[in-house]
């Protein structure tokens, strides 16, 4: 490894600040007391309450699953904190109104509230350890009656929804993760286009870890009402601490008949330092359903986090229904990531496409974890899979499980995967052009994950071809 | 929970278990001890995920008696496939003399039953034997070493190429119903040396039976060794079988493995590249019909540089048969240069036939090459039109393009009476009619 190319490994994370903010933080631990204290401080209704301790006693029951291609420390549950709020929250008029220091926060993220309110029409309902803290443009939304707020608002906004959708995509027995993010989830963001409406503008949220040795358990719940379409993006970050942080999220997208959902993510949580000391355990469960002629594409951007568990998954129920999902997974120095999707063929003539890349540098290990389910009655059911790692060095590894499953005959399936070095020769062709070996990796890794950077939006795409950028910087000596 | 098998365990010891060299008896309370502690797998074991072995596990398959067969050189003369190989048959897990002939191999390649090898050289068959297959994390391999008795042990000494096929050929009757066999094949094929191997199970009436086989076969530096299993065992029966290579530099390990029968079969097909330039070409034909249940599982695990591995395996499945097919290619760090292929194909015929297929790469290395595949679907509408419009009928039609696509990998077949054998039995089953 070159000198130059050194420096670049140890560069600093750049999002790796904390704030000093006063936070109203609830003591460690994990009881039913910790429950209905959470519940309280959101004045929850009572039927919340009570779908939470269901969840936190079959939690109980379930045991933490290690069948993911992943090493880590045993995670102690009651040493966490499940509750973390800026003291400064209180309902809020406006964004003037935001602790300035938050603020500052998100500027330093590059996702000024108030500059993106202005320039970029994007909303974005940030969340700030576990509160919402400030949703603009949502007078523009609500004219078209999209509903763009934080779960906790939602709950009493908006409670027939949340009953009638909460838990009915990922139910909360579904997973050891899931179960415990719907026992102590403390908030996160909904939505909800109306019958027939394109949603004006892309909707985002930004998340961000602050405190130390608290989780962030965030629950998402989107629901497109027939017809409706919707983009969606997803940011995140955390400062650096030495110690591993637990994020375990749930998403749940309701696509009716003809509606129509884009959910991207870009996520670049502390993935510890070159030793992997520190980081976030990112063990996330993202669930979609689509119903009639409905289309959900997942997009994802994984650069960050010490440990990246996830499967974004499409419940293909309806009749013509449509799932996608676009990956480019990081891993460097120590990271691990095991992350794929499942496609789930329920309804006739359901087509799903994976597209799939891994990029392993360091002594990173990514693993590509895949299902393809077509079950009897899909006929016609279509998945074209893609899955290709780049290795970078000679101490990462590239997995690849593919599950393919198939009970009807007239389905057609195929499934593609390689796995090769970065071409030397390309980086010697760059090289003789007159670029950088840095440059030159980042513009084949770039051009390696040209299929999934297509799919992001615009403001997204580049940024998330910076991060690859900085997160590979340094791996090819 | 009582253990099955135990009180069969102890009498198979008290009687002929227990005879051998001091060192077999304690393997095979080793052996015993451990598929104890195992128990049969379940779907919750990741590698038979896809396969419940229910239908054995709940019944215990008694010792095969030990009675003469009725059977002779005209009752198997149709499985012999060539004269002129070299062959060893079994009647339900014991060598017969009689149907028995290998005269003709040359006089260095040493080819015996299990016992007198064990009589003749122990220390060389203690070297080698369960060296390779290793049963602390299989069940069905450590109830095969517990049990194991009439097995072949061949031994090419280096640079001896032998010229004819070597036939193996596994017959189960009805004498063997509700009986349990556990052939066990020790190859070892010194430097430079090379051998074509045929291993055939075939069940004679439709009796219901456990083939609980494993192989250990090493291949030498330069060495080659073809193997080709032809599993055709009663639809009534099931068939376990595991083959555990180890390859050495430059060596060539070429494997076919053919499943028709059987109601239920699990074939591994695993190893191992230790030396430089090894090369593995791992071929495969399932076809199934009825209920018929077939798993196959390959593993290749490169272990030096500059190793090729070469997979294809086709599967053609109707009725409410169920194919399975898990091929794993591993590449140690070490394995620099590597360079892997894998595919696998299946042909679903009927709307009930289904098929799991989990190919999957762990790669540590970064300088390799490796690519898998798997399409599943069923026959190509154009292809079929196009033949239609030459004025080919409807199921002449479909009978070719099944058979253009089991030919695929029947190409592979080296030795060309069993190509034959195999392609006529294929365009047979699909056409109704005799392939020239």
């Amino acid at each position: 490894m070159s000198s130059s190319i050194e420096s670049l490994v140890n560069k600093e994370y750049a999002y790796g600040f904390v704030t000093d903010v006063e936070s109203d933080t609830i003591p460690r631990g994990l009881t039913e007391e910790t429950i209905r204290l959470i519940s309280a401080k959101k004045n929850e209704p009572e039927w919340l309450l009570d779908w939470r301790l269901k969840a936190y006693r079959r939690w109980l029951t379930m045991t933490e699953p290690h069948w993911p291609n992943v090493t880590y420390a045993p995670i102690d549950y009651q040493a966490q904190t499940y509750y973390s709020a800026p003291r400064s929250v209180k309902p809020l008029q406006s964004l003037d109104e935001v602790d300035p220091e938050l603020l500052k926060t998100y500027a330093k993220l590059g996702i000024s509230l108030t500059e993106q309110k202005r320039l970029t029409g994007v909303a974005v309902d940030a969340i700030f350890d576990s509160v919402s803290v400030g949703t603009t443009m949502k007078t523009e939304l609500a004219a078209v009656g999209v509903v763009f707020c934080s779960f906790g608002e939602a709950v009493h906004s908006h409670p027939e929804l949340i009953k009638k959708y909460l838990g009915s995509v990922v139910p909360y027995s579904d997973n050891f993760f899931a179960a415990l993010n719907s026992a102590v989830f403390s908030d996160g963001s909904f939505v909800y286009i109306p019958k027939g409406v394109k949603c004006p503008l892309e909707l985002s949220t930004y998340f961000r870890i602050n405190a130390a040795d608290t989780g962030q358990f965030e629950r998402t719940l989107i629901v497109a009402d027939e017809g409706a379409s919707v983009s969606y993006l997803e940011g995140c970050t955390a400062p650096k601490r030495a110690t591993n942080q637990l994020h375990a999220a749930v998403v749940e997208i309701i696509a009716l008949d003809d509606a129509s959902v884009k959910y991207s993510t870009v996520q670049n949580w502390y993935a510890g330092d070159k030793d992997g000391v520190g980081g976030i355990y990112n063990f996330v469960t993202k669930r979609g359903k689509a119903q009639t002629n409905a289309k959900i594409s997942w997009t994802q951007v994984e650069t960050g986090s010490a440990i990246t568990w996830k499967y974004p998954s499409v419940i293909l129920q309806g009749d013509n229904s449509v799932g996608e999902f676009y990956s480019v997974a990081v891993v460097n120095n120590r990271q691990q990531a095991d992350t794929g999707t499942k496609m789930i063929h329920i309804g006739r003539n359901t087509r799903s496409t994976i597209i799939s890349k891994g990029i392993s540098a360091g002594q990173g290990q990514n693993s590509y974890r895949g299902q393809v389910k077509v079950l009897p009655k899909a006929e016609g059911a279509r998945n074209y899979t893609q899955c290709d790692s780049m290795l970078i060095g000679n101490a990462c590894g590239a997995h690849t499980f593919p599950y393919i499953e198939v009970a009807n005959n007239t389905a057609t399936l195929e499934h593609e995967a390689s796995t090769s070095k970065i071409g030397e020769d390309q980086i010697f062709y760059c090289k003789s052009r007159g670029l950088n070996a840095e440059h030159a990796i980042s513009l084949i890794v770039a051009g390696f994950c040209k299929e999934v950077f297509k799919e992001l939006p615009m403001e997204f795409a580049l940024e998330a071809q910076q991060l690859l950028g900085i997160s590979l910087e340094g791996s090819v000596g | 929970m009582t253990v099955p098998y135990t009180d069969q365990f102890a009498a198979f010891s008290a009687n002929g278990g227990g005879e051998g060299p001091a060192w077999l008896p304690a393997l095979r309370a080793q052996a015993f001890e451990r598929f104890s502690a195992l128990g049969f797998p379940t779907t919750r074991d990741e590698d038979w995920h896809f396969t419940s072995v229910t239908p054995i596990a709940e019944r215990t398959f008694k010792a095969v008696k030990a009675a003469p067969t009725a059977l002779t050189l005209s009752d198997i003369e149709p499985w012999l496939v060539d004269e002129s190989w070299q062959r060893l048959v079994f009647v339900n897990g014991r060598l017969e003399p009689a149907l028995s002939n290998f005269s003709e191999l040359p006089a260095e390649v040493q080819v015996s039953t299990l016992s007198e090898a064990l009589r003749e050289e122990p220390e060389w068959v203690k070297k080698h034997l369960g060296t390779l297959a290793a049963f602390d994390r299989a069940a069905f391999t450590a109830l095969n070493t517990a049990f194991m008795q009439d097995g072949v042990v061949v031994r090419i000494p280096k640079g001896e190429v032998v010229e004819v096929p070597l036939h193996i050929l596994h017959v189960t009757d009805t004498q063997a119903a509700g009986a349990a066999v556990h052939p066990r094949l020790l190859v070892v094929a010194e430097a430079q040396s090379q051998l074509v191997m045929i291993e055939s199970y075939v069940g004679l009436g439709q009796a219901s039976y456990l083939v609980n086989g494993v192989a250990e076969i090493s291949v030498g530096d330069g060495a080659r060794v073809d193997h080709y299993k032809i599993q055709r065992d009663s639809l009534e029966a099931f068939h376990v079988g595991t083959v555990q290579v180890t390859q050495g530099r430059d060596s060539i390990y070429h494997s076919f493995s053919y499943a028709a029968g059987a109601a239920l079969s699990r074939t591994n097909v695993y190893t191992k590249l230790v030396g430089t330039g090894g090369e593995a070409r791992l071929n495969g034909l399932y076809v199934l019909d009825g209920t018929q249940h077939a798993d196959h599982q390959t593993f290749v695990e490169h272990l030096a540089e500059s190793c090729a591995s070469r997979e294809l395996y086709i599967g053609i499945l109707d009725g409410a048969s169920h194919g399975v097919f898990n091929g794993k290619v591993y590449v140690d760090p070490i394995a620099q240069k590597t360079d892997g292929k894998q595919t696998n194909k299946a042909l679903l015929l009927s709307d009930k036939a289904r098929i799991d297929t989990k190919p999957q790469l762990e790669i540590f290395a970064d300088d390799v090459k490796c690519t898998h595949g798997a399409t599943i679907g069923k026959l190509d509408d154009q292809a079929l039109f196009y033949l239609k419009s030459r004025g080919i009928g409807s199921d002449n039609a479909r009978a070719l393009l099944t058979y253009a696509f089991a030919a695929q990998v029947l190409e592979t077949i080296e030795v060309d009476a069993l190509r034959l054998l195999l392609e006529r039995a294929i365009f047979a089953r699909f056409t109704n009619l005799a392939l020239e």
